[in-house]
C-alpha cells in the first residue's frame, strides 16, 4: 500500500471516467505526436531530394510546379525546354555540373526519367542488381520500382504519356528491357524508372520519322532534340545572384530555386499543420479541464475518505501527493496511450501514402520532440490537479468528521 | 503513571463556548465512558484527545507527549502510531479491499506494512474470510467490525470511539461494546468511548460526565 496504489484504486473505482479522461489526453498526444513524426519525416524526406540541386531550369511555367515535377515527380512538367538552350547552361561558366532531365511517360504510374548516369549517381544510389543502361531502351528500376512490379533483370515492359492514372496510350513499338535495379536509397529514384535521355527521345521518335532508334542522337536534328528540365548545381556562390534572373530575363525558360520553393511550399502545408496542432492542443487543454473537473467533484465525494485518513496518521502533505498523483497517472497513461496511438496512426497514415506512392512515412520512427509532448501531457495532469490538490491539503478534518 | 490526562481543557466554536474540563485522567488499560448530552462536547473532547483538533485552551498529554508541543506533522505521525478511532459511521475507503484498509492503516501511521498481523487482527474478529472482500460487500456488522480492526491493528495505546452504538439494537448494542472493549483489552489500550447510549452505562464502571459546557 501506497499513495500511488491508493491514487491508482480511486482511478479504477469509476472506470468510465478515468477511461474518458485518458482518452482525451491521448488523442491530444497521439495528434501531436503524428504531426511531429509526418512532417519531420516529410521535411527530411523534401530535403534530401533536393540536397545538391541549386537550381532547376524548365519551361516557362509557375516554380513550384517545376520543382514539384522536376525533383519530387510529383506533378506534371510545365513543358519542354529546346535542347540548344539546354546546352547554352549547361556551357555558362556559373555551371558547374547540368543533369538533363526527359519527362513525359510512366509505367504503372512510376515515371519514367531520361537523364544521364550522373542523376544515379548525384544521389549515390548503388546497383543492386545487374548494370546501369548504356544503350537506348535499357531501364534501370528503382528499388521501389522493382519490388512493385515484381520485374527483375530481363523483364520488358511499355512506358504510357502521362503520369499517374490518367496515362494515355502505351508506347507498345517502343518496348524497354530492365537491365539494372538499384538499392534502396529513401529518395525520389526509389519510386523511377531511369533511363536514357535519347530512350525517351526514341519512344517518341514516330513524331520524327526515325525508325532506327539505336542511332537516335546522330539522327535526331538539334531543333528537334528537347529536355523538359535541367538540375542545375552552381560553380560558385555568386551564381546564386546571377543566374536564376539571367535565365528568367533572357531566354523562354523558367528557373526555380528549390530552397526557395520548398521554403513555400512548407508554409503553404504549415498553416494546416498549425491548425492540426493547435486542435491538438486544444484537446489537451479540454482533458486537463477534465481532469481537474472529475477529481474537483471526487473531492466532494472523498472529503470524509481523506479526513478518515487524517485520523489514521496521514498529514496533509500526503493527501495533496495523494491527489497530485493520481493527476500524474492520469497524464502518464494518457501519455503512453497517445504515443502508442500517435505511433500506430503514423505507420498506419505512412502505409496508406505508401499506397498512393506519395512520400514515404512511417512510425517506426520518434523525435526527439517527443519528450517535450511526453512532458506536456504530465504537465497539464500536474495543473489540473494542483487545486483540488490544494483543497485536499486544506481539508478540516474535525469538522468533516463532525458533520459527518 | 496516567496514559492521558486532560488539564484545564476548553474550546470554543466562533466565541461559544462548547466545551470546558477541569481535570480528567486515565491509566493505560482502563476503560472509560465519556458521557453527557448532545452539545456537550464529548466529540469535541474526543476529537482533542486525539489530536485533530487543537483546543483554544489548556493541556493535554496523551502518553507522555504534551499534543500542543507537536508540530502539525509530527501530531498527525504521533495520531497514526498510537491512536486508534472508531467513528459513529463506519468509514471504509471504498476503493480498497478490506485488506488493504487495514495495509493503509500500517502504511500512513509509517509503521512497515505487515500482512500477517493484519491478518491475525482480521481472523480476531472473524473476518478471515472477508480479506479480499470490497467494503460495498459487508454486511452493517461486518463493516462495524472492519472498522474496529483498523482502529487496533497498529496496537494502539488509546482507542477512542464515538458513539459506536447509538444506531443500533438492543443485541448489537452489547456487542459492539464487548467487541471494542474485547480489542481494547487485547492490546492493553486505554478505551473510550463517547455515548449517550443509556444501554450501556451500567457496563462500565468508569464514567467521565461533561455537564453542559459553562
Amino acid at each position: 500500500m501506497n499513495i500511488a496504489s491508493v491514487s491508482f484504486s480511486y482511478l479504477r473505482a469509476r472506470p468510465l471516467g478515468t477511461l474518458l479522461n485518458v482518452l482525451l489526453l491521448a488523442l491530444g498526444v497521439a495528434t501531436i505526436i503524428l504531426l511531429l513524426l509526418a512532417t519531420d519525416q516529410f521535411e527530411e524526406r523534401m530535403q534530401r531530394d533536393a540536397r545538391g540541386i541549386d537550381l532547376v531550369v524548365g519551361a516557362k511555367g509557375s516554380p513550384l510546379q517545376i520543382i514539384l515535377s522536376a525533383i519530387y515527380h510529383l506533378d506534371v512538367p510545365t513543358g519542354n525546354i529546346a535542347y540548344k538552350q539546354a546546352q547554352e547552361i549547361a556551357r555558362h561558366r556559373l555551371v558547374k555540373k547540368v543533369i538533363p532531365l526527359a519527362l513525359g511517360d510512366s509505367y504503372r504510374s512510376f515515371r519514367i526519367v531520361g537523364t544521364t548516369q550522373d542523376y544515379v549517381a548525384h544521389y549515390g544510389a548503388k546497383v543492386g542488381a545487374g548494370r546501369l543502361w548504356d544503350k537506348p531502351l535499357e531501364a534501370v528500376l528503382g528499388a521501389e520500382v522493382a519490388a512493385r512490379t515484381g520485374h527483375g533483370l530481363g523483364a520488358t515492359f511499355s512506358g504510357a504519356h502521362g503520369l499517374g492514372d490518367r496515362t494515355g496510350d502505351a508506347h507498345e513499338g517502343h518496348p524497354y528491357v530492365v537491365v539494372g535495379i538499384l538499392e534502396r536509397t529513401g529518395t525520389v529514384l526509389d519510386r523511377l524508372v531511369l533511363t536514357s535521355h535519347q530512350s525517351v527521345w526514341a519512344v517518341h521518335a514516330e513524331h520524327h520519322d526515325i525508325k532506327d532508334v539505336a542511332d537516335i542522337e546522330k539522327q535526331m536534328k538539334d531543333e528537334e532534340k528537347e529536355f523538359t528540365a535541367l538540375l542545375v548545381q552552381y560553380a560558385s556562390p555568386l551564381a546564386a545572384a546571377i543566374l536564376p534572373r539571367y535565365i528568367n530575363n533572357n531566354s523562354d525558360m523558367q528557373a526555380a530555386v528549390p530552397a526557395y520553393e520548398t521554403a513555400r511550399l512548407f508554409t503553404i502545408v504549415g498553416v494546416g499543420v498549425d491548425v492540426l496542432r493547435g486542435f491538438a492542443l486544444v484537446l489537451m487543454l479540454s482533458a486537463g479541464l477534465s481532469v481537474f473537473i472529475a477529481l474537483y467533484n471526487a473531492l466532494n465525494d472523498r472529503r470524509y475518505d481523506l479526513a478518515i485518513m487524517r485520523t489514521l496518521g496521514a498529514t496533509r502533505g500526503r493527501l495533496l501527493l495523494l491527489l497530485l498523483c493520481e493527476g500524474l497517472l492520469l497524464a502518464a497513461m494518457g501519455a503512453v496511450l497517445g504515443l502508442v496511438l500517435g505511433h500506430g496512426l503514423t505507420e498506419v497514415l505512412g502505409r496508406a501514402l505508401q499506397a498512393a506512392q506519395q512520400v514515404e512515412v512511417t512510425g517506426w520512427a520518434w523525435v526527439p520532440a517527443e519528450l517535450w509532448v511526453v512532458a506536456l501531457a504530465l504537465g497539464v495532469g500536474v495543473l489540473a490537479a494542483l487545486l483540488p490538490a490544494w483543497r485536499a491539503y486544506r481539508t478540516d478534518i474535525a469538522g468533516t468528521l463532525a458533520r459527518g | 503513571m496516567a496514559l492521558f490526562a486532560v488539564h484545564k481543557l476548553h474550546h470554543s466554536y466562533d466565541g461559544q463556548k462548547v466545551l470546558a474540563v477541569d481535570a480528567w485522567q486515565a491509566a493505560q488499560g482502563e476503560h472509560w465512558l465519556l458521557l453527557g448530552p448532545s452539545g456537550s462536547g464529548k466529540t469535541t473532547l474526543l476529537h482533542a484527545l486525539a489530536g485533530i483538533l487543537r483546543p483554544a485552551g489548556g493541556s493535554i498529554v496523551v502518553a507522555e507527549q504534551d499534543l500542543a508541543a507537536l508540530s502539525p506533522s509530527a501530531l498527525d505521525h504521533f495520531r497514526g502510531r498510537h491512536i486508534g478511532i472508531v467513528l459513529q459511521r463506519l468509514h471504509l475507503i471504498p476503493s480498497l479491499s478490506v485488506i488493504d484498509n487495514l495495509l493503509l492503516a500500517q502504511y500512513l501511521a509509517g509503521l512497515p506494512q505487515d500482512r500477517q498481523r493484519v491478518e491475525e487482527v482480521l481472523a480476531g474478529l472473524d473476518l478471515g474470510e472477508k480479506a479480499r472482500a470490497q467494503p460495498h460487500e459487508l454486511s452493517f456488522g461486518q463493516a462495524q467490525r472492519v472498522a474496529v480492526a483498523r482502529a487496533v491493528v497498529n496496537r494502539p495505546r488509546l482507542l477512542l470511539a464515538d458513539e459506536p452504538t447509538s444506531n443500533l439494537d438492543d443485541a448489537r448494542c452489547l456487542q459492539v461494546l464487548e467487541l471494542l472493549q474485547a480489542q481494547a483489552q487485547a492490546c492493553n489500550a486505554t478505551l473510550v468511548i463517547a455515548t449517550h447510549d443509556q444501554r450501556i452505562k451500567t457496563r462500565v464502571a468508569r464514567q467521565f460526565e461533561l455537564g453542559a459546557a459553562a
